[in-house]
């Protein structure tokens, strides 16, 4: 398990190598002066000179990414022109709404696509399960921002239950806090929901095609225990799989979802840099992600040892 | 020796097998009502498209400030190039602006649909070259794949979004953006029909006679591929529509001038309370046609692909 462990760490070092190379090429990629395209528009001439010092402008572009990446190892992405502080600072200053609503949409998706899964792949063929797979189209297609508004238009604005937009830290309570995040994370959770409750049917339908599920209801098992106890049990992995695959359109989702209902997060923080053509925070900010979502499909890969037995690493 | 007489024939002969009919792969597609419900609906929006300038639309940039925020089905004034002042109905009413919400959004279908179509093919060139060299010269395959995999490890829409940043929004760099994370997932994709069709016994026998490496590719190799690369890059057609609206609509793709959907619904947002058609309309095209590509999308697997389809 130790080696495993070990193992598996190890090969998320080239991707996550791989992926420094690809943020850092956006400043070297982008014509123009990367000292003067980092300091901003606004910038003196003074404060481009020391910014090419310090990131050693005049050296190989080999050595340039290697001080890049030295400081952003020690935690230091750099400044942002535009918001007069440190990027890690501005991240871990958005850090809590993103985290929030992220949460909040996986559990709202799992704890609503694994049943409607699993009902699917009982009725395999029935109406239940045509009208899960049309809903599942449609969830891929309405694009979250006009789900977004379709949302506000309806709950919002006309039957007043939620509030439009804005966002409540959650050490101010936990009621304001929920309430104005049930709208954005059920908006977000619809692509979500779309996509497990896909997976989840498929390898619940293969599961109940075994021998053990003919075996459990021979011997008189309650039809729930068999879908629940064997067939979902057995078909845990690809749901995983998928939960930890679907943190990347998450993340997508999260960048509009937070634009739409003026959440003050990482989705937020991204957009307002590219409008300000801030570089550093950028590249930070889509470093984090990608962190976040190599680490996560980590968790998923060890997870597996936990849903399967079976699995010895 | 005698001849061999009728009997000694009639019991040698074989019966010839019944021929079956079996249907062509085009019969089944023409079969499946996902394909035609999907595929009728986007020739419908290619036509609107084509006949955008004829089906009572004014240019989609034109403003009147005596126009501005109308309702849909109200009437109004437009000005033209010309500084003509024409009566004009707006079906689906005007932007804060006074531009025709109509116009703008019929003229937005040609911007949706080529996104989406030169997404999917730029995706699918780079995606085949890659997954040809990748499956088929082996020491390349190392260094491609983890290349690949970091690229797959960025979340699309961000990378989508820096690219747009860095060489600021125009329909080359949008489509160029939205396609490069998608070729990771077709090269992976041709990369494994290699794998497997390079082990294929017609392919033994074309490395035999000593065919060149690059004919076997592209000639022995690819057109087996092409089924699965249809279904994919109908997805990421669909796709491509949608990451443009994304970027359109943040306020990070294409100019806000270009009547795109995003940027008319990006306009319409600050007046949404009041006049929700500005998001509205675009929205129902958006929706309708990326479904309209994924349905196809879902009926081409199904007929296609049929060890895809089980999968999913």
């Amino acid at each position: 398990m130790l080696n495993f462990l070990a193992r598996r760490v190890a090969a998320t070092i080239p991707v996550m190598l791989v992926v420094a190379v690809l943020v850092f090429l956006i400043t070297r990629l982008t014509p123009g002066d990367p000292a003067a395209i980092l300091a901003g528009d606004a910038a003196s001439t003074e404060q481009i000179a020391r910014i090419r010092a310090n990131l050693g402008l005049d050296q190989p572009i080999v050595v340039q990414f290697g001080i890049w990446f030295g400081n952003a190892l020690t935690g230091d992405l750099g400044e942002s022109f535009y918001y007069k502080a440190k990027v890690v600072a501005l991240i871990g200053h958005r850090l809590e709404p993103t985290l929030s609503l992220a949460a909040l949409t996986i559990a709202i998706a799992v704890l609503a696509a694994v049943p409607l899964g699993v009902l699917a792949a009982w009725r395999f063929g029935g109406w239940f399960d045509r009208a899960l797979m049309g809903f599942s189209v449609l969830g891929f297609s309405v694009p979250v921002f006009v789900l977004a508004y379709i949302l506000i238009w309806v709950i919002a604005l006309k039957l007043g239950l939620l509030p439009v937009q804005g966002y409540q830290r959650i050490a101010d309570g936990v009621l304001p806090w929920l309430y104005h995040l049930i709208l954005p994370s059920i908006t977000l959770s619809v692509i979500y929901i779309a996509l497990i409750a896909r997976v989840t049917r498929a390898s619940v339908l293969e599961a109940l095609g075994e021998d053990y599920i003919r075996t459990a209801r021979a011997k008189g098992l309650p039809e729930a225990r068999v879908l629940v106890g064997h067939a979902l049990a057995n078909a845990a992995v690809p749901i995983a799989t998928v939960i930890g695959i679907g943190i990347a359109l998450l993340i997508g989702g999260v960048v509009v979802t937070e634009s739409v209902y003026a959440i003050p997060g990482l989705g937020r923080l991204t957009v307002d840099a590219v409008l300000a053509r801030d570089f550093p925070t950028i590249q930070g900010v889509i470093l984090f992600f990608s962190f976040v979502y190599v680490l996560i499909n980590l968790l998923v890969d060890l997870s597996y040892v936990f849903f399967d037995p079976r699995i010895r690493y | 020796m005698d001849a061999p007489d009728a009997r000694q024939y009639a019991a040698l002969s074989i019966e010839a097998a019944a021929v079956v009919r079996t249907q062509s792969v085009w019969e089944r597609v023409r079969a499946s009502w996902s394909v035609r419900l999907g595929g009728s609906a986007l020739v419908f929006l290619v036509l609107l498209a084509l006949a955008a300038p004829w089906l009572g639309t004014v240019d989609p940039t034109l403003f009147d400030a005596g126009s501005r925020d109308l309702r849909p089905g109200a009437q109004g004034e437009i000005t033209t190039l010309e500084g003509e002042t024409v009566k004009h109905s707006f079906i689906m009413g005007s932007d804060s602006l006074g531009r025709d919400i109509y116009s703008r959004v019929l003229y937005g279908t040609r911007v949706s649909l080529i996104v989406g179509i030169s997404t999917a093919l730029l995706a699918l060139a780079f995606g085949i070259v890659c997954g040809l060299a990748s499956g088929y010269l082996r020491w390349l395959d190392g260094i491609l794949m983890r290349v690949m995999d970091g690229i797959m490890a960025i979340p699309a829409i961000l990378i989508a979004i820096a690219l747009v940043a860095m060489w600021r929004g125009s329909l080359l760099t949008v489509v160029v953006a939205i396609a490069i994370p998608e070729i990771p997932r077709v090269t992976r994709l041709v990369r494994s029909l290699v794998l497997s069709i390079r082990e294929e016994p017609y392919v033994e026998a074309a490395v035999s006679l000593g065919t060149p490496t690059v004919k076997i590719m592209f000639a022995h190799i690819l057109p087996n591929c092409i089924a699965p690369l249809l279904v994919q890059g109908t997805f990421i057609c669909a796709l491509g529509i949608l990451v443009e609206a994304i970027l359109s609509f943040l306020g990070v793709g294409l100019p806000p001038d270009i009547p795109t959907w995003g940027n008319v619904m990006a306009e319409g947002r600050i007046h949404f309370n009041e006049y929700p058609h500005n998001i509205f309309f675009p929205g129902v095209f958006l929706a309708v046609t990326v479904l309209a590509v994924n349905i196809l999308g879902d009926g081409l697997r199904d007929t296609l692909d049929p060890k895809m389809a089980k999968k999913v």
